[in-house]
């Protein structure tokens, strides 16, 4: 029963309370740059969930015959290895999407948050555990990078997931919300916006939102 | 050592903060202590005080303002009337719902958001759709102004972050230009103003037509004549300091004339430059904003010598036919820094 409970708390707190990119400004890069459409956003979350949920699984179980000293370089291959998988499935299976991240699917390995929660959290917490953490995180990350990427979208192209539904006649589209200004822009406003709720649900003593 | 300095530094920034202060005081105050709580305002230095407030500076920056507003309307007609109203009151609302929700006291009376509305106006082109300019005038006092703290406390020019974004969001209507349609029976002529003629046609305008403003370009900008008019009655005034404006059209000026020497045949005449564009507007109004310019002589060289430097360097060289937006924002960018490089040492300070 605790065991169930501590995995639930876990797996919540990556979607809100430490949500890697609203709470904690973590993983920036991917983050800002390939938010300029719903699909690009999604894609970027789900290849960054698979290979954050797989290199906690191993890096959990790995956790007791790996030497303190080669930690890191042994976490970083087992990332390169899934991202590798990763990258090498998007060019198969999604050459569009492939073709759009760019370099940003491979550059997943240096992405901070996967390498951050095999060091802080899967090296030291059982398996079941890991995978709710990682799996959380993971979920955290592409709910946010679908809603930047679907803000962007729908007021920089007037579309939603490539979908044209904003004619140039009723909306002119605002450019800069493709361009980088438009995602440094809106994610900022997003964590005050965010902020801004969490003061105001503390200053009432509500502590959970 | 440097409090005294340091505290007339930023004395100048504080004073609408200072202003809130004095206001709160007598709330606080129990009733027996309001009468001499009244006659000691404890404030930081400078403490001789000459008869003037921010709604008194602000509105005659309004009034210095008032001839390039009527010139556009004569030449732009309506649709300029239009579009300075919408900026006023779209900078005006959100002011009051800003400082609603920031829990300030409401200060939109000050006129510092009308000014605002005013410039932003002046940037655009007669033609800009009036949604546009609501949006622009959201993001100028929005992110502009108030998230950096309100009055005083921001570090870009509000009215040119405003149009900043909008020529990021509408490149292709904010570059739609139509010509003064004084005297003419026509709605719109699509027209190019004299900087995107001289680089990209090769095309030259003539002077006198740039200085009484019967050229395309953006509201308030065409008319030199009404502007300098406007400029120097703040300089009457004493609210604008000589350097930043004469600074920023000198380094304009020279600049522009070691290119036309140079090359006279593929540059444009230094007077040229000072004619075009919004140099002249930026230079009285926008250069010389107390909040976004530096408080040292020496500073304020440096700040109006950098910006015309990149005004003839973006006009001439760069991708968009005018620079002095980018050139006035990037300067503003260093306005903290060169406050602080360039502070007067006091007499004995060991370096």
């Amino acid at each position: 029963m605790a065991e169930s409970k501590g995995i639930y708390r876990e797996f919540i707190k990556g979607l809100w309370d430490e949500n890697p990119v609203i709470r904690m400004l973590l993983g920036m890069c991917p983050t800002l740059a390939v938010t300029n459409s719903v699909t690009n956003g999604l894609a970027m979350g789900v290849a960054t969930t698979f290979v954050l949920l797989s290199s906690s699984i191993i890096a959990s179980l790995i956790k007791g015959i790996v030497p303190t000293k080669v930690r890191i370089p042994t976490y970083v291959v087992i990332i390169a290895g899934f991202v590798t998988m990763a990258d090498l499935f998007l060019k198969a299976q999604f050459p569009p999407i492939s073709k759009a991240l760019g370099p940003y699917v491979p550059l997943i390995i240096v992405n901070c948050i996967i390498l951050g929660r095999v060091e802080v959290f899967a090296s030291r917490h059982s398996l079941g555990v890991s995978i709710a953490d990682s799996f959380g995180m993971g979920i955290g990350f592409t709910s946010t990078l679908v809603v930047l990427g679907a803000i962007r979208e729908i007021l920089g192209s007037g579309s939603f997931f490539g979908l044209q539904f904003l004619t140039e006649s009723i909306f002119t589209p605002w450019v800069v919300m493709i361009l980088p200004a438009g995602a440094f822009l809106t994610l900022g406003l997003l964590i005050g916006i965010i902020n801004f709720i969490k003061s105001r649900s503390k200053e009432r003593g509500h502590t959970n939102l | 050592m440097d409090k005294s300095r340091e505290g007339k530094v930023k004395g100048r920034r504080q004073t609408g903060e200072c202003m809130k202060e004095k206001e709160k005081v007598p709330v606080s105050a129990n009733k027996t202590d309001e009468s001499i709580v009244e006659r000691f305002v404890v404030s930081s230095s400078p403490h001789l005080l000459k008869d003037i407030n921010i709604p008194k500076i602000m509105h005659t920056v309004v009034i210095a303002l008032a001839p390039a507003m009527v010139v556009s309307i004569y030449f732009f007609g309506i649709s300029a009337l239009i579009l300075i109203l919408t900026c006023i009151i779209s900078s005006i609302a959100t002011e009051a719902f800003f400082q609603r929700l920031r829990k300030r006291p409401i200060t939109v009376y000050d006129g510092s958001a009308i000014i605002t509305g005013i410039l932003l106006a002046l940037t655009l082109p007669p033609s800009f759709p009036v949604l546009g300019a609501v949006l622009g005038s959201v993001f100028a006092i929005a992110i502009g102004k108030q998230f950096f703290g309100g009055l005083g406390y921001n570090i870009f020019n509000p009215a040119l972050l405003g149009r900043a974004f909008l020529q990021a969001t509408y490149p292709v209507l904010i570059t739609t230009w139509s010509k003064s349609l004084a005297g003419s029976g026509i709605d719109v002529v699509a027209a190019a103003t004299p900087l995107a003629l001289m680089k990209f046609d090769g095309e030259m305008t003539p002077y006198l037509d740039m200085f009484f403003g019967n050229i395309s370009g953006s509201l308030g900008e065409t008319s030199v004549l009404a502007i300098i008019v406007g400029g120097l009655y703040l300089r009457y005034k004493g609210y604008i300091n000589w350097r930043l404006p004469l600074g920023y059209l000198g380094a304009i000026f020279f600049f522009g004339a070691i290119f036309w020497l140079f090359n006279p045949s593929k540059y444009p005449a230094p007077l040229f430059h000072l004619l075009a564009g919004g140099a002249m507007l930026g230079a009285w109004f926008m250069v010389t904003d107390m909040v976004t310019s530096p408080v040292t002589p020496l500073g304020q060289w440096i700040f109006v010598i950098g910006a015309g430097i990149l005004v003839v360097i973006i006009r001439l060289f760069g991708g968009l036919p005018e620079g002095v937006m980018y050139s006035i924002l990037l300067m503003n960018s260093i306005v903290p820094l060169l406050d602080k490089w360039t502070r007067p040492r006091i007499f004995g300070e060991v370096r």
